[in-house]
C-alpha cells in the first residue's frame, strides 16, 4: 500500500438518528433548552433594549400567573386555541390541508349569532343553546363539506380550496354583521339587555364551559384517533389512498367524513366563542387561531395531550411578550424577538430528541 | 496488481442494529465482483460507505492505495467510485443529455453540445443502447437504468457500484446490461454488483464476495461455484434447493375469466379479451414480459381496476358449477369480501398497496379485518396474536412487532405480507412478483408457503418473472403478451425456450393452447 503517511480526517461531527431516547434524557434535553433560551434571549435584553433580564422574565411570567383572573384570561384563550387544534388533527391526520379552521370557525360562529339575534327571548332558554349549537355544528360541518366533497369526486386541491372559503366566510360575517348594527358604529354585545344565548356563568366565568368541552375533547379525539375503526381509516388514507382502496376502504367517504367532523368541530369552537367569550361576532372572531392551530397540531403531531401543552406554551408567550410591551413601553417587535426566542430553542431541541451528534474521534495516525 | 478497494475492518451501526462489523475485502482492477447476501445482510449499507453516502463508524477504506476519505458521494466521484443505486435520481422532465449535465462539476462550462458529444463517444465505445434526446418520463427502467450508468461513466468513474440492477430488467434487458458491464470490464473498470440471482451471479462475474449477518464470510473464484456453494457459505448451513411440486389433489374449477378486458388512463388496451380458468389446490403462473398487462390483470380479479364491458370473472365456492357462482367484476374488495368470498392478494407494490409503511406490524394486520363486528373500536388483541405468530414462524426480523414495517429489510416486508395474506385462509391466493428483491432462503420459504396453500386446495396464481422458478414451481403457465393469452402451457412438460417465445411473439389465434 506504498508508503503514503497521511492524517485521515474524520467529518468534524456526524448527525445519526437516534432509535429511542429514555424519557430523563427527554427532559433533561427540554430543560437544557429552555435554559439555553433564558440565557440567548437574556444577551438580547441586556445588550438591545438595556433592561436588566430577571425583571423582563419576571413581567412575561406576570402576564399569565400575576392573578387568578390573568390565569384565567389565559384558560380562556387557550381552550379556543386548542379547539381548533383538535378540530384540525382528523383532517391533518388523513394528510388533509385544512387550512380553512379560520373561516369554519366564523360561520359556526355566525351561525350561533343568527340564532341569538332571531331567536333570542322568543324561545325558552334551554332550547336557544340547543339551535345555536345545533347550527354552529351543522354550519361549521357546510364549510368543511364543501372542500372535502370537491376533493373527494374532482380531486381539487384542498389546501387552496379551503383557504379560499375563509375569505367567503370572512365576507358573509362582514356583511351580516353590518345588517345587524344597523345604524349603530358597532356591533356591540349581543342581547345586551335579555342575555340570552349569554353561557351561564360558573364560578365566576361564562367561558367555565369552553374549558370544561375542551377538557372532554382532548380526551375524546384522542380515543377517537388511536382507538376507533374510523381512526385507521383516517390513518389508512392518510398514509396511502392505494393502500386504503386494496383493504376495500371507500376513500371518498372517509374524506367527506373526516372534513365534516373537522368541520363541525371548528362551528363549535365558534359557538363557545359567541356563546362563553364574545358574547357578539366581528370578522376577528377567530382572531387567527385558525392559523396558528396548524402549528399547534402539527407541533404535537396530532397528539392532543401534546396540544395542550404546546397550546398553553403559545398562549403563555403571547401574553408575556404583550406584558413587557406595555410594562417597558417597548414596541411589539423587541418583545416579540424576546417571546420567538424561547418558542425557537424548545422547538429546535426536538432535533436533539431526534438525532445525536457524533463528534469527531481524535484524529489518528494511519500507516 | 495494485486493488482498486480495500475495505479493512469496516463497521457501521445504526442505533443498535449492527449493519456491518469488521468487514473487510477487496476490489481488483478490471474485474466483475458479486456481493452475496441475504436480505439484512449488509450489502447496500456497505455500498453506501464506498460511495460516501454514510461514513464508517470505524475501519479505513484505500482507492488505488491510497487511504481515502470518503464523505460524501462528491468525494467519491473524485476518487472514481460512482454508484446506481435502485432508486434512480433523475429529473423527469430533462433529457438524458441535460440529466448528464447534472452531474458537471461547477467549474465546467454548460455547453450541452459538447456535453452530448462526450455521452455520445461513451455509449460508442461501450455499446449502450439509449437516445440521448430522449426525455426521462418517456423511458423505460432499463432505460433510466442505463443513463444512470452513463451518467457515473461520464464523471470519471472507474469503479462502478450497480445495486441490484437486475431487480427490474427483463431477461433480455439483464443481458444487454451484462454485455456492457462486460465491455466495461475489458476497458478495465471495477464492477461491483448486487444481486440475488444466483445464476446470473454465476454468469457476470469473475469472483464473488459474501456477507452474513453483517459480517463478511470469503470471497469465492466464480469459476468453480456452483449455486448450492454459494447459498450456503450465504446461509451458513446448506439450503434445499429443489422446488417442491406436488400434484394437485381434486382439482375443481375456482375462478373463470372470460372476455377480461382493460383500458388503462391513456386509453391503451392492456387486458385484450383474456379468458382461462384457475383451478382449485393448483399453482397457475402467469408469464410475461413486464408491463403486459399483469398488474391490471390482478386487480382486476380483487376489484381495485375498472373493466370494459362483457369482463367476467365468476368465483365458484366449491365444485357445484353454477348454483353459488359469485360474478366478481363490479364489486369493490370490500364486496367481495362481504360475499365471503376469501380472495389474498399480495400486490406487487408491497408498501405502497399491500401494507401501511408507518404503521407498526399490528395495525397492518387489521389492514382488511378492522371493520369486523359492530363496535366502533377496533380491536387489536386479535391483529397483535396474529403478528406475534408471523414473526414467530415466519422468523421476521424485526426490533419489535411495533415497529413501522418500513423500517424493515424487503424481505421481511414481504414475509410481513404474505404472512397476513395466507393467515385470511383464502380460497384464491393472488400474488405479483412475491421473491422480487427476496435473497434465496426467503425466496424458498415463500414457495414453501405457496405448495402448503396449494395442499390446502387453494386456488393459486402466480405472477413471476424468472423462468426457471415459473417452470419449476407452477402446474400450469399461462404467457400473457400485449394483454392477451398467448397460450397455457404445462409446467412439468414445458421449457424455457417455449415460455420466451411465447413471451415476445404473439400466436396468430390468441386463443388456449
Amino acid at each position: 500500500m506504498g508508503e503514503s503517511k497521511k492524517t485521515v480526517r474524520e467529518p468534524l461531527f456526524r448527525i445519526v438518528k437516534r432509535d429511542g431516547i429514555s424519557m430523563t434524557a427527554k427532559v433533561i434535553i427540554r430543560v437544557v433548552a429552555v435554559l439555553l433560551a433564558l440565557i440567548a434571549d437574556a444577551l438580547f435584553i441586556y445588550f438591545v433594549t438595556g433592561l436588566n433580564p430577571l425583571d423582563v422574565y419576571k413581567v412575561m411570567f406576570q402576564g399569565t400567573f400575576s392573578t387568578s383572573m390573568r390565569f384565567m384570561w389565559a384558560m380562556r384563550d387557550l381552550a379556543s386555541l386548542l379547539l381548533i387544534g383538535i378540530a384540525l388533527a382528523p383532517a391533518f391526520k388523513m394528510r388533509f390541508w385544512n387550512v380553512g379552521a379560520e373561516g369554519q370557525v366564523l360561520m359556526g360562529a355566525l351561525a350561533t349569532a343568527a340564532v341569538m339575534v332571531y331567536y333570542g327571548g322568543k324561545v325558552p332558554n334551554a332550547l336557544l343553546y340547543i339551535a345555536m349549537l345545533v347550527a354552529s355544528l351543522f354550519a361549521g360541518a357546510l364549510w368543511g363539506f364543501i372542500p372535502g366533497w370537491f376533493r373527494a369526486r374532482f380531486s381539487t386541491n384542498e389546501t387552496l380550496f379551503t383557504l379560499m372559503m375563509n375569505y367567503v366566510a370572512i365576507q358573509i360575517v362582514a356583511c351580516c354583521v353590518n345588517i345587524w348594527r344597523g345604524q349603530a358604529s358597532g356591533l356591540g354585545k349581543l342581547n345586551m339587555k335579555t342575555k340570552a344565548g349569554w353561557f351561564p356563568q360558573i364560578m365566576g366565568h361564562r367561558f367555565m364551559i369552553n374549558l370544561i368541552v375542551v377538557l372532554v375533547l382532548v380526551f375524546a379525539m384522542y380515543a377517537y384517533l388511536r382507538y376507533s375503526k374510523h381512526g385507521y381509516e383516517i390513518a389508512v388514507v392518510g398514509e396511502s389512498e392505494n393502500t386504503a382502496r386494496y383493504a376495500g376502504i371507500n376513500v371518498g367517504k372517509v374524506i367527506i367524513r373526516t372534513m365534516i367532523i373537522s368541520g363541525a368541530l371548528c362551528g363549535l369552537t365558534g359557538f363557545l366563542i359567541v356563546g362563553g367569550r364574545d358574547q357578539t361576532i366581528s370578522t376577528n372572531t377567530a382572531g387567527g387561531d385558525g392559523f396558528t392551530a396548524i402549528i399547534v397540531a402539527w407541533l404535537a403531531k396530532f397528539n392532543t395531550f401534546y396540544m395542550a401543552l404546546i397550546s398553553f406554551l403559545l398562549i403563555f408567550l403571547s401574553k408575556g411578550a404583550a406584558e413587557i410591551a406595555s410594562a417597558y413601553n417597548l414596541n411589539d417587535f423587541a418583545s416579540d424577538i424576546i417571546a420567538g426566542m424561547i418558542l425557537f430553542f424548545i422547538l429546535g431541541s426536538e432535533f436533539f430528541i431526534n438525532y445525536r451528534i457524533h463528534r469527531k474521534h481524535s484524529s489518528k495516525e494511519v500507516r | 496488481m495494485q486493488n482498486a478497494i480495500e475495505l479493512r475492518h469496516i463497521t457501521k451501526t445504526f442505533g443498535r442494529v449492527v449493519a456491518n462489523h469488521d468487514v473487510s475485502l477487496d476490489v481488483r482492477r478490471g474485474e466483475i465482483l458479486s456481493v452475496l447476501g441475504e436480505n439484512g445482510s449488509g450489502k447496500t449499507t456497505l455500498m453506501n460507505m464506498i460511495a460516501g453516502i454514510y461514513y464508517p463508524d470505524s475501519g479505513e477504506i484505500y482507492v488505488n492505495g491510497q487511504l481515502a476519505e470518503i464523505r460524501s458521494p462528491k468525494d467519491a466521484y473524485a476518487l472514481g467510485i460512482g454508484m446506481v443505486h435502485q432508486h434512480f435520481k433523475l429529473i423527469d422532465v430533462f433529457t438524458a443529455c441535460e440529466n448528464i449535465a447534472l452531474v458537471l462539476d461547477k467549474r465546467e462550462k454548460y455547453d450541452l453540445k459538447a456535453i452530448r458529444k462526450k455521452a455520445q463517444a461513451i455509449c460508442e465505445k461501450y455499446a449502450f443502447d439509449i437516445d440521448l434526446d430522449q426525455k426521462v418520463y418517456e423511458m423505460s427502467v432499463s432505460q433510466k437504468q442505463t443513463l444512470e450508468i452513463i451518467k457515473m461513466l461520464y464523471r470519471g468513474a472507474e469503479i462502478l457500484i450497480l445495486d441490484e440492477p437486475t431487480a427490474v430488467l427483463t431477461p433480455q434487458e439483464t443481458e444487454k446490461l451484462f454485455a456492457v458491464m462486460r465491455n466495461m470490464r475489458a476497458d478495465g473498470k471495477s464492477i461491483l454488483i448486487i444481486t440475488h440471482k444466483l445464476h446470473e451471479v454465476l454468469s457476470i462475474s469473475d469472483r464473488v464476495a459474501i456477507l452474513r449477518k453483517g459480517e463478511y464470510a470469503g470471497t469465492v473464484e466464480t469459476q468453480g461455484a456452483t449455486e448450492a456453494m454459494l447459498t450456503e457459505l450465504m446461509v451458513g448451513k446448506k439450503v434445499e434447493l429443489n422446488i417442491e411440486r406436488p400434484e394437485p389433489i381434486n382439482p375443481h374449477l375456482r375462478l373463470s375469466v372470460h372476455n377480461l378486458s382493460v383500458t388503462n388512463a391513456e386509453g391503451v388496451r392492456v387486458l385484450d379479451q383474456l379468458s382461462f380458468e384457475v383451478f382449485s389446490g393448483e399453482i397457475l403462473g402467469i408469464a410475461g414480459i413486464s408491463g403486459n398487462g399483469q398488474k391490471e390483470l390482478l386487480e382486476a380479479i380483487a376489484g381495485l381496476q375498472a373493466t370494459e364491458p362483457h369482463s367476467s370473472v365468476v368465483y365458484y365456492p366449491d365444485d357445484d358449477r353454477d348454483s353459488t357462482a359469485e360474478q366478481l367484476i363490479g364489486k369493490n374488495p370490500k364486496a367481495i369480501r362481504d360475499m365471503g368470498v376469501h380472495l389474498s392478494f399480495v400486490p406487487e407494490d408491497r408498501l405502497g398497496m399491500g401494507l401501511v409503511g408507518s404503521m407498526d406490524m399490528v395495525d397492518n394486520m387489521m389492514l382488511k379485518s378492522y371493520g369486523a363486528g359492530h363496535s366502533p373500536i377496533a380491536d387489536r388483541k386479535a391483529p397483535r396474536h396474529l403478528a406475534e405468530e408471523i414473526r414467530e414462524e415466519l422468523a421476521v426480523v424485526t426490533p419489535s412487532i411495533h415497529t413501522p414495517v418500513s423500517r424493515l429489510s424487503g424481505g421481511n416486508v414481504q414475509k410481513v405480507l404474505v404472512g397476513r395474506e395466507i393467515a385470511a385462509s383464502p380460497s384464491v391466493l393472488m400474488t405479483a412478483y412475491a421473491v422480487r428483491g427476496l435473497d434465496i432462503n426467503t425466496s424458498y420459504t415463500i414457495y414453501h408457503l405457496l405448495n402448503e396453500q396449494k395442499k390446502r386446495g387453494v386456488a393459486i396464481i402466480y405472477v413471476g418473472e424468472d423462468l426457471d422458478v415459473l417452470i419449476d414451481l407452477c402446474d400450469r403457465i399461462l404467457v400473457l403478451c400485449g394483454g392477451r393469452n398467448n397460450g397455457i402451457v404445462d409446467g412439468r412438460k414445458t421449457t424455457k425456450e417455449e415460455v420466451g417465445l411465447l413471451m415476445t411473439r404473439l400466436q396468430n389465434k390468441g386463443g388456449v393452447a
